[in-house]
């Protein structure tokens, strides 16, 4: 219990000379099946900044929830095994520290909610006590002081009648405000970070909405730094500083919201961007990516989107992975004809 | 700048999930190839052909009569005429064994059918219908199950005794219906339990909404999903079976000389085992691993069919 | 193809009540949820018809009472003239041809142990006059070509095949009887993204080709306005508006509608802080206990004393622009454009 007081309160949120919070390096996580080894995350990087919310938009293999369970240091290992790369948070590769010590950062520093309350919540404990559990392992408060603080929360999280509600399961929530419990937990100890892993796809659209101002405004109060882990193109749209486009475990394009959804410089990022349907306009030709999502246990050669591609040629994207190339401030394409997708030259 | 080649134009689906193999494989074939490669199983399934071989054609192993005892030969050890050596009776333990499997087999193979129809139909029906019917078969499965298995048999067999009679399969039949009686509430337990799960399964409303009548639901759709922890049960349940014939055979309430059973032998052999051993031995092993047999196939199948794990 | 003037399906007022119930050997009915509480629609042929709606509008148990699935409480739904409630049974498995089901989850909707070939040859099996036994192979190889699969792969399993490639399959099964009407039931929510796409074109493809009319469910608003010609929005087991895509996108008169349009992210920042921004307080209502008169009201922030005493019906109400009338059922419709134009 003493281990974690350290890190309890006392922190600077603002980062004096504009360094990221959190800085992922060329992170490599495979995973070791009976069907064979699936690379699940192949040289991943990025960063984020205190008060900036990062988008990691990509579709189911992407790899994209495997790289934040890395960070967190809650992959499932054995099968998955980190095979390279550094998270830095803070300037301190915490790949490197002990468990007892990320252990620690953990909750404390860093927190993250994921997509579904309902499992991730604990259903023989009430939400008063789960909450309060934040505070009594890192804090070393006590029960009854636990208590009051979880109704705080509950409080800042807007869920009504919190002092009654405090001694509810959470069975006895609907969704939505499940997942407000959950997001209490996770700032309780007022993180740094805070990494949502699709946390309103399982969410009614109204419901999305509530919880995504939420997240928002708790962001602004605190000035922590949010990773937004999803593949919804309108929820990114509305929230995101900056997006990272994952696919196969790689990251193909990054780019600050508006660029990337006016030029994308990603032949994966611009067909996804025209294959899906807008709510305020109808009879527009969707336009389909052909093909299938790409199976981990065997990449393509090259570059990993290659076999649904328009812009392909054999030389070099079948035998050559392309990097990811930084273009402009902000801007980064894998891809050898980012230029291009960029002018639009449409194939 | 640049056409596109149509030759590079992609087709929409290809080919299916890479990886899945270029022939059509079934989950059942999926663990197929895993049961064939684990020399366990291997093992197992050789063992249990020796043991219906025995069972069917003792001739092949053994051309001594068991019933041609010699009261000269009582108690002699392992020797080239008898590599089992001679019981009590002066019979040769060798030719008793390969000829006591008949009987373990037959009871073992007999009552896991009649467990596996009698509980699976009805579980299927309770599970698959559910209320006033369900209610029924549980209640009375529940009733089955309060009396301990062997208890029940053993009053069943001695309140209708086969007496000493010379045939095999009256006595046979006599036991296979005393343990099935109390053996089929556990096969209907786990038969309605998957029933309720696969009933609920979407492709089994496709069906309905197609205008399946409910013999074909059942037949096509529950059944062939809901048997797998079936199959692995009854593996197992004949394993159980095999030590519960010798168990009662032992007790004198199950077959009697004289008709040949491990069982009998073993409990003849049991007064005398300080002084001659071998005479319990051989009977003993022969009937643990055939029980062992079972027991690991079973565990073997059910691994190989667990969809957590493909 | 265009849609008609023509109504191939006519519901009127459907009720599904579920009982609950308690005790173990006795059993009282302590109450009901009302899932279905008087829903009123026509589609007419070559149409698309959209129903929208969050979790428990109770759009996903209008599908199972359109097939049959479940028994309504009360009300009435006329195909061909007849009400289709109250066919016997020999005549209820001849509707099996013309109304058929697409279903949400491409992983559970096939059986694992058929192949492809059974799976989507059983509709030949349950009705053999549609097709002679020797031709069906013929014709299955058929509709998974049409429905672009591999026709070779006639003898795989399902789970040799993706979540899109299922899905397929599962549309060459409703196909395959060739019926006039195909209720979809969120058929593209449980795909990726890119491969939504490939499936709705599918679809639309299909309905060209087939003179398909399709009662499409699904909560995604915007993919139900990429295929709908008409949409209705469902709330807690009633319609609460109902008319031309454009009048619902653009000219919604439900304060529901409304704030369920502005809730739905659009994938284009330009648009941030452009929207008119309505959110919704709470929760909603448990069906079992449902508020009196209009069942919005307690989210709503137009309520007032007549909206608790009085149903409101779900009729045309006065717009502002006169050509995108539509039916609504609030006492207080007021268009109000949410998305920019």
């Amino acid at each position: 219990m003493s281990a974690g007081t350290e890190n309890a309160a006392s922190f600077e949120l603002v980062a004096d000379d504009g360094a990221p919070l959190l800085e992922v390096e060329d992170l490599h996580v495979e995973f070791r099946t009976r069907e064979g080894l699936a690379k699940a995350v192949n040289g991943v990087s990025y960063s984020v900044r205190a008060g900036e919310t990062l988008a990691v938009l990509g579709e189911s293999g992407s790899g994209k929830s495997v790289t934040a369970q890395a960070i967190m240091g809650i992959l499932d290992t054995p099968p998955g095994f980190v095979t390279g790369g550094a998270v830095r948070f803070r300037g301190e590769d915490i790949l490197k520290l002990p468990e007892e010590r990320r252990r620690a950062l953990r909750g404390a520093s860093m927190a993250m909610i994921f997509q579904d309350a309902l499992s991730s919540l604990n259903p023989v404990f009430t939400v008063g006590w789960q909450i309060g559990e934040m505070f009594r392992v890192h804090q070393g408060m006590s029960r009854k002081e636990s208590k009051l603080r979880a109704i705080e929360m509950m409080d800042r999280v807007r869920i009504p009648s919190a002092k009654q509600r405090v001694n509810d399961y959470p069975h006895q929530f609907s969704g939505g405000m499940r997942q407000r419990v959950m997001i209490a937990m996770s700032i309780a100890l007022n993180p740094a970070l805070l990494i949502a892993d699709e946390p309103t796809t399982a969410l009614d659209v109204t419901v999305q909405a509530q919880v995504m101002d939420l997240l928002a405004e708790l962001q602004r109060e605190s000035g922590m730094g949010l990773i937004l882990i999803t593949h919804d193109l309108g929820v990114v749209a509305d929230v995101a500083d900056r997006i990272a486009v994952m696919y196969a475990g790689r990251i193909v394009e990054t780019a600050d919201a508006r660029d990337l959804y006016a030029k994308p410089a990603h032949p994966y990022t611009k067909a996804l961007l025209g294959s899906i349907p807008r709510l305020d306009a109808k009879g527009q030709d969707i336009a389909v990516i052909g093909g299938l999502p790409p199976t981990l246990t065997k990449l393509p050669s090259g570059c990993s989107f290659h076999p649904r591609c328009r812009y392909m040629r054999p030389e070099p994207c079948q035998t050559e992975v392309p990097p990811l190339v930084s273009f402009e401030a902000n801007r980064g394409s894998a891809c050898h004809f980012w230029q291009e997708v960029l002018d639009g030259t449409d194939r | 700048m640049s056409n596109v080649d149509p030759s590079l134009v992609i087709p929409l689906d290809p080919v299916a999930v890479p990886g899945a193999g270029d022939r059509p494989r079934s989950l059942s074939q999926d663990a197929w190839e895993d049961l064939r490669r684990n020399p366990i199983v291997l093992i197992c399934a050789a063992v249990i052909v020796l043991l219906l071989l025995m069972a069917l054609f003792p001739g092949l192993f053994t051309h001594t009569d068991p019933h041609l005892c010699d009261l000269s030969n009582t108690r002699k050890g392992p020797s080239g005429h008898a590599w089992f050596g001679y019981d009590q009776q002066g019979c040769d333990i060798y030719s008793r064994t390969i000829h006591g499997a008949r009987a373990s087999i037959a009871v073992g193979v007999l009552s896991t059918i009649g467990v596996a129809l009698i509980g699976g139909i009805f579980g299927m029906l309770a599970g698959f219908y559910g209320g006033i019917w369900d209610t029924i078969v549980s209640r009375v499965a529940d009733v089955f199950f309060a009396i301990p298995f062997l208890l029940g048999a053993i009053i069943v067999l001695t309140t209708f005794p086969s007496g000493n009679a010379h045939s095999f399969w009256l006595p046979v039949s006599k036991v296979v219906i005393a343990l099935t009686l109390f053996g089929w509430p556990s096969l209907a337990r786990i038969m309605r339990s998957t029933t309720l799960q696969v009933k609920e399964a979407d492709y089994v409303a496709a069906a309905r909404a197609l205008g399946a009548s409910t013999p074909r639901i059942l037949r096509v759709h529950v059944l062939p999903n809901a048997v797998q922890p079936v199959i692995v049960y009854a593996t197992i349940a004949l394993g159980g079976f095999v030590g519960a014939e010798a168990t009662l055979s032992f007790l004198g309430v199950g077959l009697q000389p004289p008709a040949i059973s491990w069982g009998i032998d073993i409990s003849t052999a049991e007064a005398i085992v300080r002084s001659s051993p071998h005479v319990l031995l051989f009977p003993v092993v022969f009937l643990s691993v055939t029980v062992l047999a079972f027991i690991l196939l079973g565990d073997a199948i059910r691994d190989a069919l667990d969809p957590k794990q493909r | 193809m265009a849609p008609t003037d023509e109504v191939v399906l006519d519901v009127r007022d459907l009720v599904k009540h579920f009982a609950l119930t308690q005790g173990v050997v006795l059993r009282r009915t302590i109450g009901a949820v009302q899932a279905v509480d008087g829903v009123s629609f026509q589609l007419h042929r070559g149409e698309t018809l959209g129903l929208v709606g969050e979790s428990g509008c109770g759009k996903s148990t209008v599908a199972k009472l359109l097939m049959g699935l479940e028994k309504p409480t009360s009300g009435q739904a006329f195909y061909n003239g007849q009400d289709i409630f109250t066919l016997d049974a020999g005549a209820k498995r001849k509707l099996r041809r013309q109304i058929q089901l697409v279903m949400q989850d491409p992983y559970s909707s096939l059986n694992p142990r058929m192949t492809v070939a059974d799976i989507v040859g059983e509709p030949f099996e349950i009705h053999p006059e549609v097709a002679p036994k020797g031709d069906r192979e013929g014709k299955v190889k058929d509709l998974l070509d049409v429905v672009g699969l591999n026709p070779e792969h006639i003898n795989r399993y399902p789970h040799q095949f993706s979540g899109g490639q299922r899905q397929r399959i599962g549309i060459a099964r409703a196909l395959a009887l060739r019926p006039e009407i195909i209720i979809c039931d969120e058929p593209v929510s449980a795909l990726d993204v890119s491969i939504q796409a490939q499936v709705m074109n599918l679809l639309e493809q299909l309905q060209d080709e087939f003179g398909l009319s399709y009662l499409f469910i699904a909560h995604d608003l915007s993919v139900v306005r990429h295929l709908s010609d008409r949409v209705a929005v469902m709330y807690l087991g009633r319609i609460a508006e109902i008319g031309t895509d454009v009048a619902i996108y653009e000219h919604p008169t439900h304060p529901y509608t409304q704030a369920l349009l502005s809730a739905v992210p659009v994938p284009d920042p330009t648009m941030r802080g452009r929207r008119d921004v309505i959110r919704l307080e709470g929760d909603v209502p448990s069906p079992a206990d449902p508020p009196s008169g209009c069942r919005f009201r307690t989210r709503c922030w137009k309520a007032q004393q007549k909206c608790a005493d009085e149903v409101p019906e779900l009729v045309e109400r006065a717009v502002t622009s006169e050509e995108f009338r539509h039916a609504s059922a609030c006492h207080f419709a007021e268009e109000r454009r949410i998305i920019p134009a």
